[in-house]
């Protein structure tokens, strides 16, 4: 393992194995009736998150805190990136403060890298959603809940998604989700297909370690997990497609559409719903929806990562047992 | 003493020659000159160069004087070989009224650096809505003659139209920044593989591309010159290679950066990379190569763009966009055009001395080195290597993309009028 998590990229298919390995293990800790480990007592991990996200930052609290970690929220929100609010400055006040870890969120592409390889500071840095660029703890929870339904909760131990076809629907262009998804799946063995309109994929697309299709309805039966992305609003004032009933006609995700899936297909999606253009509450309600379960996966793949680049040089299964004595 | 022998020198990257400085002038241009009376300068090994004129330099006075004033920006330009730099209007003021232009001529000529030729802004503010007073400008001392709202582009037709048809009057040319400013909005980067992958706003190419095809069309039409500032990809190469072809008057320029670096550099997120036009691909940076080699690109302009440190030690988004340019400008034509033998010397003269000094009209300036000419003169050692150390820069900002890269080639010396402004390297 590297000592930061940048990027879905630089992953391997072992550390990603191991990771997904590692949050099994965090998982058990969620069923039991103290959710704690003592793993990292006396370390601080400080969420710095510039832009606003009560979800995610809720879930790596939720995940520092099971491990025992001291943790400092600090908000930047408000404060612009066209104002060069300083990044560095606040960098180094956290390293100034004796920080072992920074899980870091920023509208801007490329901060958590600015920040984990100018020298400003010293701790680990784990991107929790830079701007349209990756959003790696996200891809890994999304493969932790596809391995658990599509291979096994123990049977999937150790293994990777090899062969599983996944689908990725929507607005790719804007999407830390989708990039980081396409790089890990497809570390994972995955083949991935990104469905959209052309206006919402990116130019240059053609070197990603995927396939690109304008047309959901062919690509769904062929589909092992078909992942909805969130399309916001005020793309369509931008043009990037005519109305939003069109977009939904041609990229929503319906009852009947959802037939066409395979049936030991899930849907996902990375939430928040928003329940109408893109997927309809008869989908998002089914069985066949992940959304809830990645959310609570993500505390454990969120707990998986801190520990591993933090604390972990022995199995955190041994540390656990080690507990239980 | 007003005399100095410049001894064995490569006039123009040719046999070695002597030549005699008498004053601001050149005496005699020949073999085995007498050495009587004058300070003796060995150049055996080195080659001699008309000075350099760059068309594109910011030099950010008034205004942003923590950047770089008017003297920095000229001794960089003089530790760099260049005798005359053409200075961007994006100022604080804004260029774009008689007074500010004057102010900005006077400064260089004081300092006695470098001559300093101001270009006047196109529209008011740079705003792209109303003609600046284009005619007072270029009648005030400054005397300009280059018009331009670099930094943004005259982007309504209407307005390039008239700028075009209204410099005729007295010969100025509107050089233009070609970018397409609602296919920009948000670019971070050039759009392509490197962009879909770093999730940075992409900057088309096509931005660029239509726009010159416009401005070359409107050229065309209301019979003017135009001269497209760093040209970037290898689509505009062929849009201007097409508008010569068929009879256009339109020069282009490119700067050192956009011959050597390719947006695979931007994979760091290190804002030192960050310019506007933003770099782009290997393929790109061939074509443009090979188009300043066959003349269809006529000049390199350094597009100097200084900034203080905190604006680049930032996140890419929030960081601003240029790079230093004028005391690398040599060495990157060097290893990109020299030494892959796209080009000779006489070939760099062309294309960093007698073609600016054509287009924005600088006389005295990009002369033949011969007798009775004015001695604006540099002296390039080619054999040199090294790696780039910013702490040694004269300009006030360390903005360079190329800190601790080996690049060939130092110059010695700079004379501008007879006057040394380098010398074995360091100011005078
Ligand atoms: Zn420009």
């Amino acid at each position: 393992m590297q000592r930061h998590l940048i990027s879905a990229a630089d992953l391997t298919r072992d550390d990603a194995v191991l990771i997904l390995d590692t949050a099994e293990e965090m998982a058990r800790v969620a069923d039991r009736p103290i959710k704690k480990l003592p793993t990292l007592r006396g370390r601080t991990v400080v969420n710095l998150f510039f832009e606003d996200s009560t979800r995610t930052r809720i879930s790596f609290e939720a995940a520092e805190k099971r491990l025992s970690a001291d943790v400092i929220n600090f908000t930047a929100k408000g404060s612009s990136v066209s104002k060069g609010e300083s990044l560095k400055d606040t960098a180094q006040t956290l390293e100034a403060m004796g920080v072992d870890a920074v899980v870091i969120r920023h509208g801007a592409s490329g901060a958590p890298y600015r920040l984990a390889n100018s020298g400003w500071i010293d701790a680990a840095v784990i991107n929790a959603g830079d701007g349209t660029h990756q959003h790696p703890t996200q891809a890994l929870l999304d493969a932790f809940t596809m391995r658990r339904r599509l291979v096994g909760r123990d049977a999937g131990l150790g293994q990777d998604l090899d062969g599983r076809r996944i689908t990725i629907v929507g607005d790719v262009l804007h999407s830390r989700v989708a990039r980081s998804n396409v790089d890990l799946l497809h570390t994972l063995g995955a083949e991935v297909t990104l469905v959209a309109p052309p206006t919402l994929v990116p130019v240059g697309v053609e070197t990603w370690p995927c396939e690109v299709s304008y047309d959901l309805d062919s690509t769904l039966p062929k589909s092992d997990a078909v992942m909805m992305l969130r399309v916001q609003r005020e793309r369509m004032n931008a043009a990037f497609f005519p109305t939003e009933r069109e977009y939904s006609r041609r990229y929503g995700l319906d009852g009947e559409r959802m037939a066409k899936m395979p049936e030991h297909a899930i849907v996902m999606h990375p939430g928040p719903m928003v329940r109408g253009m893109e997927i309809t509450a008869e989908v998002a309600d089914s069985e066949r929806c992940t959304a809830i379960e990645q959310v609570a996966n993500g505390v454990s793949i969120r707990m998986a990562v801190l520990y591993l680049l933090l604390g972990g040089n022995e199995p955190a299964a041994s540390h656990t047992r080690t507990e239980e004595k | 003493m007003s005399k100095i022998l410049i001894r064995g020198a490569k006039v123009l990257g040719g046999e070695p020659q002597d030549v005699l400085i008498d004053g601001e002038t050149i005496a005699e241009v020949g073999t085995a000159l007498s050495d009587e009376g004058a300070q003796v300068v060995e150049a055996a090994g080195k080659v001699l160069l008309p000075g350099l004129v760059d068309l594109h330099t910011h030099l950010r006075e008034p205004g942003r004087e923590d950047s770089e004033t008017v003297l920095t920006g000229t001794r960089a330009a003089a530790s760099g070989g260049f005798t005359a730099v053409f200075a961007m209007a994006n100022t604080f003021p804004v260029a774009d009224t008689a007074g500010v232009v004057e102010q900005v001529y006077r400064l260089g000529q004081e300092h006695g650096y470098c001559d300093v030729q101001p270009i006047g802004a196109v529209t008011v503010g740079l705003e792209g809505r109303k003609l600046a007073e284009l005619g007072a400008m270029h009648e005030s001392a400054a005397g300009v003659t280059v018009f331009s709202d670099d930094g943004k582009c005259v982007d309504d037709a209407v307005i390039m139209r008239r700028a075009l048809e209204y410099v005729k009057a007295f010969g100025g040319v509107v050089a233009q920044h070609a970018q397409e400013p609602r296919l920009t909005e948000g670019a971070q980067m050039n759009e392509g593989v490197v962009s879909a992958e770093l999730g940075l706003g992409g900057w088309p190419a096509v931005a660029e591309e239509s726009i010159i095809a416009r401005d070359v069309l409107l050229a065309e039409h209301v019979g003017s010159r135009v001269h497209i500032c760093h040209l970037s990809t290898a689509g505009s190469v062929e849009i201007v290679r097409w508008a010569k072809s068929r009879g256009i008057d339109v020069t282009a320029e490119v700067t050192p950066h956009h011959l050597l670096l390719t947006d695979e550099m931007v994979r760091t997120y290190n804002p030192v990379y960050k310019v506007n036009p933003p770099l782009r691909t290997e393929r790109d940076v061939m074509a443009l190569r090979e188009a300043l080699a066959d003349g269809t690109i006529d000049i390199v302009a350094t597009d100097h763009a200084p900034h203080p440190h905190e604006d680049k030690d930032c996140e890419w988004a929030a960081a601003a966009m240029g790079m230093v340019g004028l005391e690398t400008a040599l060495s990157v034509v060097q290893a990109t055009m020299v030494d892959t033998g796209l080009l000779t010397w006489a070939g760099v003269a062309e294309r960093m001395s007698v073609k600016p000094a054509q287009i924005g009209q600088a006389g005295g300036h990009g002369r033949p080195v011969s007798a009775g000419e004015p001695a604006n003169l540099t002296l390039v050692d080619t054999e040199y290597r090294g790696s780039v150390d910013p702490a040694g820069f004269a300009s006030r900002s360390r903005n360079t993309p190329y800190e601790g890269r080996e690049l060939p080639g130092r110059v010695t010396h700079t004379w501008l009028r007879g006057k040394a402004t380098l010398v074995d390297g360091k100011l005078t």
